[in-house]
């Protein structure tokens, strides 16, 4: 299930096609498998290793080393509470206890339903919105204790969709234009002429 | 007192379509960019020289000495450092995400007066928002022309690539940073060489400039390099984006003129800060981000200036203040603070992977109330042992400087709040919670 | 050249003058002043991770603490090394690797020999002020089949895992996470199952890597070592041989400049737990009635002799054939040849089993070192799979490549060196020498053995531009034999071509059993004699020397004499530690020999297939059980210790030949081993010089490339500072000096000879010259592969079925499976699953083998391996391999059909 679909390998060699060595591509590709099957898989992994040319346990071993990059399955939304110094000034233990009690789950858990997952997470640079919760990485505070059940409230019943797409879908808008739109192999580009590029169509 | 200057990088931060290249251009958006283009590469250096425009990363380095240290060569590359992840830092993330046209037209600015072809933006990889802000911008600015082959007519091509990186504070760290973009773990490369401008992206010379660093490019060549350096005093010159939170009435960003704005300022004035929330005191207060010691109240008429911050022994780094009151326990502060550096060292040096764990663990059985009254000595060796002599600016055991920010917190905690430190051993629990 | 101009520094007060560019903390070593460290290691690049090497280095910005490992010196550097700021610092680095570090040194392998241990006693502050929970995770876990991973030992240093990416060219494992949590991973569920896993094991500075064979079996000081030399394969790497009490627990890898460098393949590194095999031959066995029953020596030779007697009287010397001997030391190998020309009165020896390349070839080719090939320029490698057949060459190549070197690659299959290739010619099975020619020719207008005109117009560019005419940097051609399914002709035509027409170029015989080139010099090959020279021009030389006439006749070679023996034409046949029922490419042939033969004495290890056959079975010692020298593919010599005693009775292979001479009224001459030492230096044309004294200097420490001149003899190449830095190669710094006995219990001193002026053999008789092949080039026409056929390759595998991997436990679960690689198209139009069996016909031969896809063969090609690892019934005997029932000895190229099993 869980290799990168013909959609997304056509995508990838694209984004590979971006830089000047392949391997740069190697974390926007796991974004690239986060957003298909919300998590990064093995298979994805090996996929992607071929794609840069590096063995799987490089592609294991550098995706680990991000936070974002999920090697086990995470919840459709994953709820990061910052308890970093300027929210947890303005009460950010006390958000994520509530948290932990109102989703039954604690810290790095996932809900029986596969709908949450609950991080704590470091400063998320939204320190005057302390404190600070990101749901799938856009920024949903400052909340309080009925602001973060509102907020769960929302999320099952798919009012913040638009808002707040499911896991591991992180940038919505693809690069359509430069050197891709003419010269989808990047050769132009690896030779230094970005005047064989273009500009949109 | 504060100066009433015209903002310089946030003068969009009015319009609710700030981030739209329509709106950009109705408000002189890429002027900037076809000025420099007919003043010509030298020109813009020149200017940016004049400026004394100081690097708004954290190290205050001035743009213009790093731009002209740049080695000459075939290839090479400029990386915009869009990465912000020191606490309380939130200032880029606003230029990403309500000025990206901005950001991208600096960008630009930058690679023209290097000579460069092919620039990145490494940008936060949770500032989802903003990466897609910022890619509309960038497409938007390719079918505008400002960015691709022959920008706005000229002889001047550059592709430009937004990167997303995926969360590791470390990766802020300019050669990190390169790393990580070179698909590899954010492990920040050892020294010499001491510059990207040498040896940086694939082994080619490479500027890292910070978000805000290039977004005061437009005006500066707008307006020219003597206007901006008109702005402050010494070489802290013209404005900067202060974040301000913590126990405050008005957290929030504020784009203040350089060195003539103090701290008192900042935190207290009705239009700023607002005063401590709650009507507290002021207890301590970081200067610039959790990477610096800490100033007490006896600080507070500092101003915001990068060489006074330095001479009163922290810095203005990042240009972020976190502001402690007379509620806050300094134990769990620096604990919190140190809990952040053991989570996002790299874990190359033993100094930072294994010093950082184990002065957290201190902090932690003291902030419990199971600590010993040794262990501030051993706190402060601990600390000694990553920054030899604990002093600022710090040395080091290290390969970054990930691992002498450790001791900031840690060692202003104690010296500040030693009583407090000592009550917490000897009561066995945090003085305020009792209190509460 | 001249050298660069020296850089000045002082250390710690002693001026030293370094090469520019040298890291700091090796000018330091060799001031004498040893800097702690545990990231850096002297073969790899630097990374100063571990912060354990700070010291204080002035520069323009006055004194700071830098890392000694990962700092170049510069002109007028002061370090210094002990100050109180960087003593502070080092402990403080010791103190925090210790917060987190277990401290079950009781239960630990590398506890008393632990740098981790050594430097917190000497540069650790004394005690850990560290009361808190350690970190915890699960104990170790086997990351791959012959390493477990201690993950709370680990201390980050990424010598295992840079080992892996830099030196094996395989990042299988990497770290993983960040900070406190990093950790060595490989990928989830994927075996860390690499031939060279076994070095990261060696380079641990602490005990979080282990390895199956040495885990709890010993204490450091309960060990006693000895250097020698690794006889698994013929590149002779320098190994440290450790035993406890009386037997065998670890090799480990000694830093020998000009060969290994101090890395080993994991055979070489494991395959010792053979010597300890519990089936080990422990007395003569003679068959009575039909069954071996145990038999005292003078018992069994008796009967030996009685067979001798009997071949004389019915069919002469030439009724004799030996086989075999390529496991044999020099030394065994000399007394054999000796004995087999002036007791058994015969030229039928032949070390090499139909697997290998003609003698004159191997010895008469201008030889190239493994030095001189990794600084070729351009490599032109007509062999099997290098990482398989000879896997330290295989590092060393990787490593030239990475320095420059063009590497065109000339097979039929793609291998571990077609991803370093700047050039891979796939030329069609059986056709080599047809590409050879060529690509020799300039004038390849068309395709020619499945390579296109402008592939061979590239490789010849690639050629042209390398063969500089000046040694050591041209052209070297390493040659061996990439298929068993093939004769050698193809090979040994392609190199008369190339001799040819690249007169500068060098080869480097790429032949894989152990000391089959020492026993190829000493003479196991019919038609020459000892120290490679031709049989026919100094025969008489010989018979002088030996006093006793020689045969007269050109005796057979392995095919032959097994040929013979099948026809009934042999009375008797001697297997010198060889199976050939095992390893002759064709099963048919050898079962035949072995069945026709009246009198068949085997010597060996262990028992094996062909050894069931026998009359006669004599014991003899192994490896790390025997004293003498090897000579490995480059010529080189180097010195053999024994560390353990051979289990029961068994005697050295020389002391059999020299007692079976003796029951035959003949006198070898010789009742120890210096004696044959002495004559072969005195006797064997390209051994003169080549003494005990020499080796044992430091300078022949690494041993020694005979002919001697053939290489300048370079005293102390292996650096001082290597020797005393105990973190390279941990686990073997007590080895004084590193020098082995050459006898049990009889240390040679260091030093010999007063100066190093080779011995030059004076006053002596002039000898016979050096023997040269000057092959006429010939190329027979390829035989046509029809339609419906296919080309089968037979390949070797590192994991094989032999001895050595059967008898070793950790490595007999790895040997390869007996399988036909296909094209998955074929299949498909075969109508076969990966894994289902099919029948495979060559000729009136045929086979039933399980299948697997293999998507970068050739569609018309399919590979089988030789030799795999087979299931053996209760007898010990393994079935027949698909490969060995398939193949005819001598034909020029095997062709298959497959069909389906209904
Ligand atoms: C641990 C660490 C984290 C850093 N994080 C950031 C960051 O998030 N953003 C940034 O612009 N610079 C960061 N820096 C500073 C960069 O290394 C670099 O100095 C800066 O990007 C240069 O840009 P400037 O000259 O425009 O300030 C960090 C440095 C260190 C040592
Ligand atoms: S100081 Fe810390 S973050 Fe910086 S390189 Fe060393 S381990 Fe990594
Ligand atoms: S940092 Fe120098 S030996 Fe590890």
């Amino acid at each position: 299930m869980a290799r990168l679909n013909e959609e997304n390998l056509e995508r990838a060699r694209r984004l590979v096609a971006v830089y000047p060595e392949p391997r740069s591509a190697l974390i926007p590709l796991c974004h690239l498998a986060q957003a298909q099957d919300g998590w990064l898989t093995p298979e994805a992994m090996e996929d992607i290793a071929g794609l840069v040319g590096v063995t799987p346990a490089e592609v294991h071993g550098t995706a680990t080393f991000y936070d974002m990059l999920h090697t086990e399955p995470v919840g459709r939304h994953v709820v990061a509470v910052c308890t970093n110094i300027a929210c947890m000034l303005a009460g950010a233990y006390e958000l994520l206890e509530h948290a932990e009690d109102r989703l039954g789950v604690s810290v790095g858990q996932t809900t029986g339903d596969g709908e949450f997952t609950l991080e704590e997470a470091e400063c998320l640079a939204g320190c005057d919105a302390a404190p600070c919760v990101q749901v799938n990485h856009r920024f949903v505070g400052p909340l309080d204790p009925d602001g973060f059940d509102e907020l769960v409230e929302d999320l099952r019943s798919g009012a913040r969709a638009d808002e707040v797409p499911r896991h591991g879908i992180l940038c919505r808008v693809e690069r359509t234009v430069g050197l891709l739109a003419t010269d989808p192999t990047g050769e132009a580009e690896r030779h230094g002429d970005p005047a064989a590029g273009g500009t949109a169509p | 007192m504060i100066t009433e200057a015209a903002p310089i990088v946030t003068s969009r931060m009015g319009y609710d379509d700030s981030y739209t290249l329509e709106r950009y251009l109705a408000t002189g958006g890429y002027d900037g960019l076809r000025r420099a283009i007919a003043l010509g590469p030298d020109a813009v250096r020149e200017e940016v020289d004049k400026a004394s425009l100081l690097g708004r990363g954290g190290a205050g380095f001035p743009a213009g000495r790093k731009w002209s240290m740049l080695r000459k060569a075939d290839t090479s590359y400029l990386v915009v450092n869009g990465d912000e992840s020191e606490p309380a830092t939130f200032k880029d993330h606003l230029l990403v995400e309500r000025d990206p046209h901005q950001v991208i037209e600096g960008a630009v600015i930058a690679a023209f007066a290097l000579g460069v072809s092919q620039a990145f933006v490494f940008c936060r990889g949770e500032f989802a928002l903003g990466l897609e802000r910022l890619q509309q911008a960038c497409n938007d600015a390719y079918a505008h022309g400002a960015l691709g082959s022959r920008i706005f007519g000229s002889d001047f091509s550059l592709d430009l690539v937004v990167h997303p990186g995926a969360g590791a504070y470390i990766c802020g760290e300019e050669t990190a940073l390169l790393e990580s973009l070179e698909g590899k773990r954010g492990f920040p490369r050892i020294k010499p060489p001491y510059f990207p401008a040498a040896i940086g992206l694939y082994g080619a010379p490479t500027v890292v400039n910070n978000i805000e660093t290039v977004s005061n490019l437009p005006w500066i060549v707008l307006n020219g390099g003597a206007a901006f350096a008109a702005l402050g005093q010494g070489s802290s010159t013209g404005t900067r984006l202060f974040a301000l939170s913590g126990r405050v009435e008005r957290p929030g960003w504020y784009e203040l003129e350089m060195s003539k704005t103090t701290f008192r300022d900042l935190i207290y004035d009705p239009a700023l800060g607002g005063g401590i929330r709650d009507g507290g005191e002021l207890k301590a207060f970081i200067p610039g981000g959790v990477s610096a010691p800490w100033f007490g109240p006896d600080q507070v008429d500092l101003g915001l200036d990068q060489d006074a911050v330095g001479r009163a022994g922290s810095m203005l780094g990042s240009g972020s203040v976190v502001v402690m009151d007379d509620t806050t326990c300094a134990v769990r502060a620096a604990w919190r603070i140190t809990r952040f550096f053991a989570r996002e060292s790299c874990g190359q040096c033993t100094p930072c992977r294994e010093g950082s764990g184990w002065i957290e663990k201190i902090m932690r059985r003291i902030e419990e109330g199971n600590g010993r009254e040794a262990d501030l000595d051993l706190l402060m060796d601990a600390c000694d042992n990553i920054a030899p002599g604990v002093s600022w600016p710090p040395q080091q055991t290290t390969i970054c400087v990930l691992g002498p920010s450790i001791p900031s917190s840690v060692a202003s905690g104690i010296r500040m709040f030693r009583d407090e430190f000592l009550r917490h051993v000897k009561d066995g629990v945090c003085p305020m919670r009792a209190a509460r | 050249m001249s050298a660069p101009e020296p850089v000045h520094v002082v250390v710690d007060g002693h001026a030293v003058e370094a090469e520019p560019g040298e890291l700091v903390i090796e000018a330091a070593e060799r001031a004498g002043v040893y800097i702690p460290r545990f990231c850096y290691h002297p073969r790899m690049e630097p990374v100063g991770m571990c912060r354990m090497c700070l010291v204080e280095v002035s520069g323009p910005r006055g004194f700071s603490l830098q890392p000694a490992c990962y700092l170049r010196v510069a002109e007028g550097q002061e370090v210094v090394t002990g100050s109180p700021k960087a003593r502070k610092a080092q402990e403080g680095v010791l103190e925090f690797l210790l917060v987190n570090h277990p401290l079950d040194c009781p239960v630990c392998d590398k506890g008393g020999e632990c740098p981790l241990q050594d430097q917190a006693l000497s540069h650790g502050p004394g005690e850990s002020r560290f009361v808190e929970e350690k970190r915890h995770w699960a104990k170790p876990i086997a990351i791959g089949p012959l390493v477990y991973l201690d993950r709370e030992r680990c201390i980050q240093c990424a010598r295992c895992t840079r080992f892996a990416d830099e030196i094996a060219g395989d990042a299988s494992i990497d770290f993983a996470f960040r900070g406190p949590s990093i950790e060595v991973s490989p990928f989830p569920d994927r075996p860390f199952s690499s031939y060279f896993s076994g070095n990261t094991v060696q380079i641990c500075p602490v005990g979080a890597l282990t390895a199956p064979a040495y885990r709890f079996k010993s204490r450091p000081w309960d060990l006693e070592q000895v250097e020698t030399t690794c006889t698994t394969c013929s590149v002779g790497c320098r190994i440290v041989a450790q035993s406890s009490a009386g037997a065998l627990v670890r090799y480990l890898g000694v830093d020998a400049d000009p060969v290994n460098q101090s890395w080993l393949c994991d055979k070489g590194r494991y395959g010792f737990e053979a010597v300890n095999a519990p089936d080990r031959l422990r007395n003569p066995l003679v068959r009575r009635d039909g069954t071996m029953v145990p038999a005292r020596w003078h018992e069994a030779l008796g009967e030996v002799a009685a067979g001798v007697r009997h071949a004389h009287g019915t069919g002469g010397g030439a009724a004799i054939g030996v086989v075999g001997g390529a496991r044999l030391s020099n030394e065994d190998a000399y007394a054999w040849s000796k004995l087999a020309r002036v007791v058994l009165q015969t030229d039928s020896v032949d070390a090499q089993l139909g697997d290998g390349l003609p003698a004159e070839l191997v010895l008469g080719l201008p030889r190239a070192t493994i030095d001189e090939a990794s600084s070729a320029r351009v490599l032109l490698v007509l062999s099997g799979d290098l990482r398989d057949e000879l896997p330290v060459l295989y590092l060393r190549l990787r490593a030239a490549v990475g320095r420059g070197s063009a590497l065109v690659e000339c097979s039929p299959l793609a291998g571990s060196t077609s991803t370093l290739a700047t050039l891979r010619l796939a030329h069609r099975p059986g056709e080599v020498a047809q590409l050879v020619a060529a690509l020799v020719s300039h004038d390849a207008a068309t395709d020619v053995a499945g390579v296109s005109a402008d592939e061979l117009r590239r490789a010849r560019d690639v050629l042209d531009a390398g063969d500089s005419g000046r040694r050591g940097s041209g052209v070297v051609v390493v040659l061996g034999r990439p298929s068993l399914a093939e004769s050698a002709d193809g090979i040994a035509a392609a190199a008369a071509l190339l001799r040819a027409a690249l007169p500068a170029a060098r080869f480097l015989p790429a032949l894989r059993r152990s000391n089959v080139f020492g026993a190829l010099d000493m003479g196991l090959a019919p038609g020459v004699l000892p120290g490679r020279v031709v049989a026919a021009e100094a025969a008489s030389w010989f018979a002088d020397a030996w006093g006793a006439p020689l045969p007269a006749e050109r005796g057979r070679d392995a095919a032959g004499i097994l040929a013979a023996a099948a026809a009934g034409d042999l009375k008797m046949l001697v297997l010198l530690g060889a199976d050939p029922l095992a390893d002759f490419p064709d099963r048919e042939l050898a079962k035949a020999a072995l069945e026709g033969v009246p009198f068949l004495v085997a010597l060996g290890t262990h028992p094996d297939a062909s050894s069931a056959y026998a009359d006669v079975v004599l014991p003899v010692s192994g490896d790390a059980e025997r004293s003498g020298t090897t000579t490995n593919l480059e010529g080189r010599v180097s010195r053999l210790a024994a560390k353990v005693i051979p289990p029961g009775t068994a005697w050295p292979a020389w002391t059999v030949a020299s007692e079976l001479a003796r029951r035959l009224e003949a006198d070898l001459g010789f009742d120890n081993l210096e004696s044959i030492s002495e004559e072969i230096e005195r006797v064997a044309p390209a051994y003169r010089g080549v003494s005990p004294e020499l080796l044992a200097r430091p300078g022949g420490r690494d041993g020694l490339v005979v002919p001697l001149g053939a290489v300048p003899v370079e005293i102390g190449r292996r650096a001082a500072a290597r020797r005393l830095d105990p973190m390279a190669t941990p686990g073997i710094t007590a080895t004084d000096e590193q020098g082995a006995p050459l006898r049990v219990g009889a240390a040679v001193p260091l030093g010999g000879a007063g100066d190093d002026a080779v011995r030059s053999g004076d006053g002596a008789p002039p000898r016979p010259g050096l023997l040269e092949w000057v092959p006429t080039p010939a190329v027979a026409t390829a035989p046509r592969l029809d339609a419906y056929s296919y080309r089968l390759v037979v390949r070797r595998s590192l994991y094989d079925g032999g001895t050595l991997v059967g008898a070793s436990p950790s490595l007999a679960p790895l040997a390869v499976q007996d399988v036909l690689a296909v094209h998955p198209a074929e299949l498909a139009r075969l109508g076969v699953a990966p894994g289902e069996m099919l029948k495979v016909r060559a000729g009136g031969r045929e086979a039933e083998v399980g299948t697997v896809a293999d998507d970068t063969l050739e569609r018309h090609v399919v590979a089988l391996p030789a030799n795999p690892g087979r299931a053996r019934s209760d007898d010990g005997t393994a079935a027949p391999s698909a490969a060995s029932l398939l193949v005819e000895a001598g034909a020029s190229v095997t062709d298959v059909r497959l069909e389906t099993i209904i």
